[in-house]
């Protein structure tokens, strides 16, 4: 592969700076006193300190599941802190009083935390290292009966509703880092949209990880009641570190009968250097229940940081007649590990999901989709179609795809296709030829692939992420 | 055409060039092409022919080892492929490559955009570029559904080919090295494809055919006709040497030259 096509890919990462600021730090360590210790910090109920003592036993009993194709060396959860929170001197009333540290981390960083400065229609929530800093829009959400507020906030303030749905899509015992996440999660989102409403701005949660021996272990819900309409993005970024960071968040999405909820991500955590010392592994669970007739969980995602991603953002398909979709774009370079993909599980009548999938893998990485497509036996007419496409740029990296469908039910429709292709020099020479330079053809290129996942991204996203796949992907011409 | 007086478009001294680990393929390639022109290159497979247009276009897969290349008064070999392109070199290629998901009006609006705005002419939008297109694709009796198709992908040959000639046709190039445009081509598509480069011949442009039979200078009349053997040219002519090759094939030229080449060698 001609130098000058690496080069192309191989641009620095732009978000790797580290905020000096003095933050509220828990020894590292893992046991029942620290999570005790967690919780009482946040102030929690004692339900909530039990669901947490409950998963950690569990997690004891876990081994660390070893089936995805990546490969990494053990974690050692003792090495971990798993509370670290910037200090706050007391109470903030608004905006103004935030630590100017942290705001200028954020406008580095370009996320809009002022709400006079924020993009017009989007509210945001910023969690930096394990607690949120600031909710904006809250009092405009709360008018049309939304509320969106950091997890901890939520507990403290509507505690009945966490209590209700914490657990529901995601059980503490799902998964090895799912209970994990159950036993020291520490901050993230909650957002629920009663009733009829069509939320009147879209939503966003903005992830930082700042301190090198911390993870992050966030929990996101989101409940949309009858007829409900949502759509939530989320971002994120971490300084750049030699040592590896774990980040184990677990996603729960409720959509009761004809509601709507759309989960965009667009992922950009700190991917190690190019030869791959450092960068976040980023192992998660997202799950979303369809538990009304009617209701439909989108997920779009675009994958382009961590040193290893293990992730599966997944539709449970109870209600009669609801729809899955799942739209991604996972992108890896140098010596990034993508295993990511999908489960549609089909439990009511007449459901449908959509799988469209695209793997561009470059440098030496290793990018697979791992799919599960499961039609239950009372789910009649069932319908799915998957599209998992992959794309190479260079001769050393690896695309891989699993694709799993369990079928058991006869009256169904299941649809796989799948692609591989390669950006090749011949191909870059025939753009060249015309009068188009390198730059703009890998861009065309890779614009062209990955079109049907980004028009499903909300416009300032699209934008966003586009930009972000430039960076990723354009640079100097050698 | 032959004109005493017509201006040098693209005159070649001593070209020479290897592939990969140093195999030299082009060993000492002359030729002058002047405006209003027709040349073919014929010769045997493996002869270095298709090579020879690479290496103009600026192919990386090419080392440049001596000689040079003065296009339109310009130090060709130092410019990057596409900086040719803009300049007015064009390549059609024997095999067009095949770009799935870039949509074939998306990619030559960007080609047609970049050469424009390379030779200070106006960029079109979508709609104008639309109309342009439409009209040039007439001649070349392709059907407008190929715009919103993936470039070459699951054309046919001919399409291919046609499509290479569309393009062609839009970037108005001051030397077009069409390399073997012919192949493939049923007798029906041959008409069509050699009335669309004679339709953009003029007196200040010039074509040179990179062919191995000789039927499609049935359509396109050259002026000269190279024999080309072991990476040079080892014979010129006119149009008439193209019919003796048909008929004689390539032996009773390449044969001797090849013994001379050993003789050189050896000495």
């Amino acid at each position: 592969m001609s130098s000058t096509l690496q080069d192309l890919i191989d641009q620095p990462y732009q978000h790797g700076f580290v905020t000096d600021i003095e933050s509220d730090v828990v020894a590292r360590g893992l046991n029942e006193d620290v999570i005790r210790l967690i919780s009482a910090k946040k102030n929690e109920p004692d339900w909530l300190l039990e669901f947490r003592l409950s998963a950690y036993r569990h997690w004891l009993t876990m081994t660390a599941p070893e089936w995805a194709t990546v490969d990494y060396p053990p974690i050692d959860f003792q090495s971990i802190a798993y509370y670290s929170a910037p200090k706050a001197k007391k109470k903030l009333a608004s905006m103004d009083e935030v630590d100017p540290e942290l705001l200028r981390t954020f406008e580095k960083l370009g996320v809009p935390i002022h709400e006079q400065k924020a993009l017009a229609g989007v509210a945001v929530d910023v969690i930096f290292d394990s607690v949120s800093v600031t909710t904006t829009y809250k009092k405009r959400l709360a008018e049309a009966g939304v509320i969106f507020c950091s997890f901890s906030e939520a507990v403290q303030e509507h505690p009945e509703l966490i209590r209700r749905y914490l657990g529901t899509v995601v059980a503490s015992n799902d998964n090895y880092y799912a209970a994990l996440n159950s036993a020291v999660f520490t901050d993230g989102s909650f957002c629920f949209i009663p009733r009829g409403v069509k939320c009147p701005m879209e939503l966003s949660t903005y992830f930082r990880i700042n301190t090198q021996e911390s993870g992050q272990f966030e929990r996101t819900l989101i409940v949309a009641e009858e007829g409900a309409q949502v759509s939530y993005l989320e971002g994120c970024t971490a300084p750049q570190f030699d040592t590896n960071q774990l980040h184990a968040a677990v996603v729960e999405l409720v959509a009761l009968e004809r509601a709507d909820i759309k989960y965009s991500t667009v992922q950009n955590w700190y991917a190690g250097d190019a030869n791959g010392v450092g960068g976040i592994y980023n192992f998660v669970t997202k799950r979303g229940l369809c538990k009304g007739d009617h209701s439909r969980i989108s997920w779009t995602q675009v994958e382009t940081g961590s040193a290893i991603t293990w992730k599966y953002p997944s539709c449970v398909l109870e209600g009669d007649h609801s729809v899955g979709e799942f739209y991604s774009v996972a992108l890896t370079n140098h010596h990034q590990q993508a295993d990511t993909g999908t489960k549609m599980v089909h439990l009511g009548r007449n459901t449908r999901s959509t799988i469209i999938s695209k793997g561009i893998s470059a440098g030496v990485s290793s990018n697979s989709y791992r799919g599960l497509v499961q039609i239950g036996p009372k789910a009649s007419g069932a319908r799915n179609y998957s599209q998992c496409d992959s794309m190479l740029i260079g001769d050393r990296c690896a695309a891989n795809t699993f694709p799993y469908l369990r079928v058991m039910n006869d009256s169904s429709t299941v649809e796989h296709e799948a692609t591989t292709s390669k950006i090749g020099a011949d191909q870059l020479f025939y753009f060249a030829s015309r009068g188009i330079d390198n730059e703009s053809a890998v861009s065309m290129i890779i614009n062209g692939f990955v079109k049907d996942v980004f028009t499903q991204l909300p416009m300032e996203f699209a934008v966003e992420a586009s930009k972000l796949l430039g960076l990723k992907l354009e640079g100097s011409v050698g | 055409m032959k004109d005493p007086q017509a201006m040098p478009v693209l005159e070649v001294r001593g070209l020479r060039a290897t592939v990969g680990d140093g195999v030299e393929i082009l060993k000492g390639v002359d030729l002058l092409v002047k405006a209003g022109e027709v040349h073919a290159i014929m010769g045997p497979n493996g002869s270095g022919k298709s090579t020879l247009s690479k290496v103009l276009a600026g192919h990386p897969d090419y080392t440049v080892t001596a000689g040079e290349v003065i296009f339109r008064d310009r130090e060709l070999l130092a410019m990057p492929a596409e900086e040719r392109a803009r300049a007015g070199l064009f390549l059609g290629f024997q095999y067009p490559v095949e770009i799935p998901g870039v949509a074939n009006s998306q990619f030559m609006r960007l080609a047609y955009n970049s050469v424009q705005t390379a030779r200070g002419g106006e960029e079109l939008d979508p709609l104008e570029f639309d109309d342009l297109v439409r009209e040039r694709m007439k001649y070349l009796e392709m059907d407008p559904a190929f715009l919103e198709r993936s470039v070459n992908e699951g054309f046919s040959g001919g399409e291919k080919k046609r499509n290479e000639i569309l393009q062609m046709a839009l970037l108005d190039p001051t030397v077009a090295l069409l390399d073997e445009t012919d192949s493939g081509l049923d007798i029906d598509a041959l008409r069509i494809v050699a009335g669309g480069i004679n339709r953009l011949r003029r007196e200040d442009n010039a074509v040179v055919l990179v062919t191995h039979y000789q039927r499609l200078l049935n359509y396109v009349i050259p002026d000269y006709v190279h024999v080309f053997d072991d990476g040079h040219i080892v014979r010129t002519g006119d149009k008439f040497l193209a019919l003796e090759l048909e008929e004689r094939g390539y032996d009773w030229i390449t044969a001797p030259a090849a013994a001379n080449s050993a003789q050189a060698q050896a000495r």
